[in-house]
């Protein structure tokens, strides 16, 4: 998986290119735990994200609490398979999906 | 019939997928089809790699099959670690909120509701979970 980062301001976007499963979700919970201080907006763009995994939604999870007590967080362009399993978890209900 | 037997560990979580993949891809899979069957893959991948054999290590054997009339992959995962079925375990609540979300027992029930048919059995002391998609 790679991950294209970018700053502005206190915005940060992190567009996720691959796949977010058990091999590459530490690097994503690296990535966000030496980056999201003072973060008050994140977004997380999965449009060439091609599937996620239970643990990529275990990284998801700990994040949208910590953004909850410090900004908002919002995911783009998900696709089908990626919002099936967003649905059948009731993480649609948990994250805010644009 | 189509067999892989490796090391159950989570960075052969990739070659299985490869595997399966160059399997579906033959068959002419579609891409969303195939794409929910790589998730049900490291779920029950995952699970295998880090209890099976703990606090050991050991072999998975992942058997692919394809169907004919209605089209559909068979793939059944098989090790000789601990007993355990992973269906026998309830459901998570999906309705709760992020601060009281648990995420045990979500891999499983990702795999419940995105492949066709899902089978456990402890046979000849090996567990073996079997999936069924159809495409």
């Amino acid at each position: 998986m790679t991950i294209n980062k970018s700053m502005v301001g206190n915005e940060l976007t992190l567009a996720l290119e691959g796949r977010l499963d058990t091999v590459t979700s530490p690097q994503l919970d690296e990535e966000l735990k030496s980056s999201l201080d003072g973060v008050t907006s994140l977004i997380l763009d999965f449009e060439k994200l091609e599937y996620i995994s239970s643990a990529g939604l275990r990284v998801l999870l700990s994040t949208q609490k910590k953004m909850n007590s410090q900004g908002s967080m919002k995911i783009l362009n998900t696709n089908e398979v990626v919002m099936q399993i967003f649905e059948v978890t009731g993480f649609s209900d948990i994250l805010t999906i644009e | 019939m189509k067999e892989l037997t490796v090391e159950a560990t989570v960075a052969n979580i990739d070659t299985v997928t490869d595997f399966i993949n160059a399997e579906l891809e033959a068959m002419d899979c579609p891409i969303k089809a195939q794409m929910q069957i790589d998730v049900a893959i490291d779920e029950i991948m995952s699970n295998i790699a880090n209890y099976a054999y703990a606090p050991g290590t050991g072999s998975v054997t992942v058997r692919f099959e394809a169907e004919q009339e209605p089209r559909a992959a068979v793939i059944s995962f098989i090790d000789s670690g601990t007993p355990y079925d992973p269906l026998a375990a309830d459901d998570p609540d999906t309705t709760l909120s992020a601060e009281d979300r648990q995420i045990g027992g979500l891999g499983v029930f990702v795999v419940k509701k995105t492949m066709d048919e899902v089978g456990y059995e402890f046979k000849g002391y090996r567990n073996i979970f079997r999936i069924k998609k159809l495409i």
